[in-house]
């Protein structure tokens, strides 16, 4: 029963506390009393009876502290009490404690945040079955320059049909459909995906609601289904429970709606928004080509498969194929992998790495200047603390109240860190939508565990750091000696410069990171695209085959919907482009033969960028003509047969010789005359110019779409209502999709980089500013402790304008040693993000100059108070101030 | 006894809980009662004699309950557990032994 009475004790010890002290007085005070009683009965007076008690009794407090310390809990008492005064101890001084956790709020949750990142996008597997075993697959072009290769149907069905290392292999592409608007709904163009009916089988998952295809759907013979995804479901359809099986009109055409993908879903891409049969959607005939590289195919290993094996195996299935078709150049040569995972994210793991590490130099950096200021609260209450050991205060029991302090500081800055995290992940969330895998973005257990472990981790650190810059303390000569003294101070001091040069270092590697991806972006942006991008907007028009299913049709309307639009007050100019404006994608090749040239090699693969433009398109979007003329009017559908080169197509295949005049057989077998060479422009900013073909709009019969380029003075945006009015005046159910500003395009595809580029010269930024407090600081502290040696200097006759210098280079050493630790510290690490940067060499001499220039002006700057007030000591004073 | 050391605070413990064998009291009657059976040889401190009590009541070898004492004032009065009898009677032994083995060794010329 011995366990039920110590059970009992420490319930009691725990709950009652404060009775059981009061008990502990009475029964000491009772043993007491009866002393004096027998001290009475024995003669003495009542005084002596008294005293002679006291004397045999002790010290009540030791005698009650060593009663108390037999108790059990003893340890959450004393833990309570250290929370206690610590929180006192911290709330007299608010100004510290709010900058501290301020401080700490920003390093944590930083770190937090990009944490989270990192781990929901780069590290947490995919969402579905046994996710190791998925991998995206690859062909490798023949000349060797595309390993990893979009995939042609052709090849993909042999490869079906012949492997023996998948379980299952599927084929997706990209499409795009017009949904028509239902009970006063505008319709919309929507970004789509098909794919095989095998897909999600391989994936391992069902359709939140309803079905996947199945292989009756999935051919060019059966009914048209569709599959929406969880956002158009609840957007466009209310999250109507009974919307299986309605019918929905995609491109003018009804499609029976059978399932609703999970929220989570958004392969191929998280802009997808439904999914349809492929082999329903792509003509049979084109998805058995083997040379036109559309298409992309995933599968899923067969248990005890190594990746190698099926590598190889795939590529002697398509090495086949190619020996087999020797004649066509563009058959691939063999195939290659990737896992499913890498290949979403692989491209984002540098860039996020990056602006990890920054994170953590930003935490450290937060860390030190706390410890700074722990330090510099810790000398302040020297006195405080020689009462205490006096007292009888143990060191243990100091350093532990110590650690208290810097952990309630670090339990408070991690809790609103914690807040500044979710805010900033919800707002990375909405900027970086584009990003792969961002739906996958979460706070979970484990991010939770981590930020704990930082604030722990940080709570010893700077506890350890302020603790240990008290060691050697002896309570007597602190007690004793005058309040300036300089020497006590000493180690201190150095002590705080040691942690401030640190800081200095960390801060200069952030500056110089930071000022290499922003000129690296400035560099990209400043790039010719090689058109005009002021007041140029482009909107893209989709006609549905259904409704226009001849070429005469859609001309019919492009051409009626081009003179309206430039009947339109403001528009200077406006034209067409299919598929893309310039750096807005790559938009697809053709191969062609130079018919006056000797024929190329057999297997030698020829093809350039191809583009269908109508007439005025290089002078509305200011692409300059540089030789011949541009299209004729003559140029009609079914009578097309002139053909305008880049400069850098004439560079490649007419280098020394006119262009103009000669023939291209191109396009299936057709002959186009060129009649003129045109600037380059950029598929996209940063990539150099490719060879371009621009044939006239109708040169080929299934084009049924374009982007609509306009020009104006100024004030652009402003058209985009007026012609979408247009548009569906000419036909309700048309939808006008991606409007945007030439500006916004270029920006669109520089998105990640000026959001790198800006995250993290915030991040340099707020170090740069917590190193100039932290000077700040230090130099204050040390003016402060050595106020009577500057005194005595002046009145010994000191120029103040020497004391002024004498400061300020004894407050910039720390920030001189920083920097020339962190210039050597930044050269080494800076190779790191090489692959981030665009024309920028890692090691700039530029950038290096300019931050050491704004490090030392800032330092300057921050020290510049402190050194002012210490020139400006009147000597008496400062000598009577002790 | 001055501060106690480690052998003498067992046989502190040892000399508490046979002096509570027969009956419930109080510190201070514990104290007198054990300089009375030793012959006033033993003047327990109240220094040790307080945190020993503290530490056996935790460990529930004893049990406290406030009650009117002798002089009518209230006062703590410590009692045996069941647990407490059988570990006195294995303190007696050992201590019984511990003595033994002193005595032959010191008794040795």
């Amino acid at each position: 029963m011995r366990w039920f009475e110590q059970l009992r004790m420490r319930i009691l010890m725990l709950f009652s506390r404060h009775r059981a002290a009061t008990h502990l007085n009475d029964e000491l005070a009772f043993h007491l009393d009866r002393q004096i009683a027998e001290n009475i009965a024995a003669g003495m007076t009542a005084e002596e009876a008294r005293y002679a008690a006291l004397r045999t009794f002790g010290n009540p407090a030791l005698l009650r502290d060593e009663s108390r310390a037999t108790w059990s809990w003893n340890w959450l008492e004393s833990l309570l009490q250290d929370t206690r005064y610590g929180v006192r101890a911290l709330r007299r001084t608010p100004g510290f404690t709010l900058v501290a956790i301020l401080v700490i709020a920003l390093g944590i949750g930083a770190n937090v945040a990009l944490f989270t990142v990192v781990r929901s996008v780069l590290l947490k597997p995919l969402p579905y079955a046994d996710p190791a075993r998925l991998i995206r697959l690859y062909e490798v072009s023949p000349d060797g320059k595309f390993p990893f290769n979009n995939n042609a149907p052709g090849i993909y069905s042999e490869w079906k049909k012949q492997n023996q290392s998948f379980t299952d292999i599927a084929i997706y592409g990209y499409a795009g459909y017009n949904l028509s608007g239902e009970g006063g709904q505008l319709p919309e163009n929507l970004r789509a995906a098909t794919f095989s009916a095998n897909f999600l089988p391989t994936l391992g998952i069902q359709p939140a609601l309803g079905r996947n295809f199945t292989a009756v759907d999935d051919q060019p013979s059966g009914n048209p289904t569709v599959i929406l995804s969880w956002g158009l479901w609840k957007r466009r359809f209310g999250g109507d429970p009974h919307i299986l099986n309605q019918t929905v009109l995609l491109d003018t055409r009804p499609y029976t709606v059978v399932g609703v993908m999970p929220a989570w879903f958004s392969l191929p891409d998280p802009a997808i928004q439904l999914w349809t049969p492929i082999y329903y959607k792509e003509p049979a005939s084109f998805m058995q080509v083997i040379d036109s590289h559309d298409f992309h195919v995933i599968g899923r290993l067969k248990p005890g498969v190594s990746p190698n094996q099926a590598v190889n195996e795939l590529s002697i299935i398509t090495r086949r194929i190619h020996n087999a078709n020797l004649s066509n150049p563009f058959v691939s040569v063999g195939a290659n992998i990737r896992p499913l995972l890498e290949s979403l994210v692989g491209d984002l793991k540098t860039p996020l790495y990056v602006l990890l590490a920054a994170t953590g130099c930003l935490l450290l950096i937060a860390c030190l200047n706390t410890a700074n200021l722990l330090v510099a609260r810790a000398a302040a209450r020297r006195k405080e603390l020689a009462i205490r050991t006096a007292m009888g205060g143990t060191r243990l029991r100091l350093l532990r109240q110590h650690l208290a302090e810097s952990l309630l500081l670090s339990l408070a800055g991690g809790a609103l860190g914690f807040l500044f995290a979710f805010a900033a992940l919800q707002w990375f969330i909405t900027t970086r939508h584009d990003m792969a895998r961002s739906e996958a973005i979460a706070i979970d257990w484990v991010v939770a565990a981590f930020s704990l472990l930082l604030v722990f981790a940080f709570a010893s650190f700077a506890g350890f750091i302020s603790a240990f810059s008290l060691r050697g303390e002896q309570p007597l000569t602190t007690l004793q000696e005058s309040s300036r003294g300089s020497s006590a101070g000493h180690a201190r001091t150095r002590l705080r410069a040691a942690l401030l040069t640190i800081e200095v270092s960390l801060t200069v590697v952030l500056l110089i990171g930071a000022g290499l991806l922003i000129k690296s972006y400035s560099r990209l942006r400043s790039t010719d695209i090689g058109c005009l991008t002021q007041n140029v907007l482009k909107l893209d028009i989709n006609l549905p085959p259904a409704r226009y299913p001849k070429a005469a049709e859609v001309a019919n309307f492009l051409e009626t919907l081009l003179a309206r639009v430039k009947d339109i007050p403001g528009i200077r100019a406006a034209a067409f482009i299919s598929p893309v404006v310039p750096g807005d994608g790559y938009g697809g090749d053709s191969s062609f033969a130079i018919v006056e040239h000797p024929a190329a090699a057999q297997g030698k693969m020829q093809y350039a960028v191809h583009r269908w433009c109508g007439l005025g398109y290089f002078t509305t979007i200011g692409i300059p003509i540089l030789r011949g003329h541009t299209f004729t009017s003559d140029q009609q559908p079914g009578h097309t047969t002139q053909v305008i080169v880049s400069q850098a197509f004439v560079h490649r295949y007419f280098s020394g010789e006119d262009p103009i005049g000669k023939h291209l057989n191109t396009l299936g077998k057709r002959t186009f005359e060129i009649i003129g060479v045109v600037g380059d422009t950029r598929v996209q900013l940063g990539a150099p110019p490719e060879p371009m073909m621009y044939f006239p709009l109708y040169a080929v019969d299934d084009v049924n779409g374009a982007a609509l380029v306009i020009r104006s003075d100024s004030n652009i945006t402003q058209f985009a209502s007026p012609i979408q009015r247009i548009v569906s005046g000419m036909d309700r159910d048309l939808p006008v999709s991606q409007i945007l500003t030439m500006d916004q395009v270029i920006g669109r595809s520089t998105l990640d980089n000026s959001f790198n580029a800006t995250l993290l010269a915030a991040f340099a930024g707020l170090s740069l500013l917590l190193g100039a407090v932290g000077l700040f600081g230090v130099l204050s502290y040390v003016v402060a402790q050595r106020t009577s040696e500057i005194g005595i200097r002046i009145a010994l006759g000191a120029q103040r304008t020497q004391v002024l210098k004498k400061v300020l280079v004894d407050g910039l050493r720390p920030a001189l040693i920083g920097l020339a630790l962190g210039l050597p510290a930044s050269a080494a690490t800076v190779d790191l993000i090489k692959s981030m940067l665009y024309e920028t060499a890692p090691i700039d001499p530029a950038v290096f100059a300019m931050v050491a220039i704004t490090l030392l002006c800032v330092a300057v700057i921050a020290c510049m108070l402190p050194a002012w007030r210490a020139s400006r000591l009147d000597p008496m004073q400062a000598l009577r101030t002790e | 006894m001055g501060k106690p050391s480690d052998l003498v605070q067992g046989t502190l413990d040892l000399l508490i809980l046979k002096t509570l064998l027969p009956d419930a009291m109080h510190g201070w009657a514990i104290a007198k009662r054990i300089q009375q059976l030793s012959g006033e040889v033993l003047q327990v401190q109240q220094g040790s004699l307080y945190p020993a009590l503290h530490r056996l009541e935790q460990q529930g070898w004893i049990k406290a309950k406030w009650a009117e004492s002798e002089t009518g004032r209230q006062a703590k009065f410590y009692a045996l557990t069941t647990a407490g009898r059988t570990q006195l009677e294995k303190e007696t032994a050992n201590w019984n032994r511990l003595s033994a083995a002193i005595n032959l060794v010191v008794s040795e010329a």
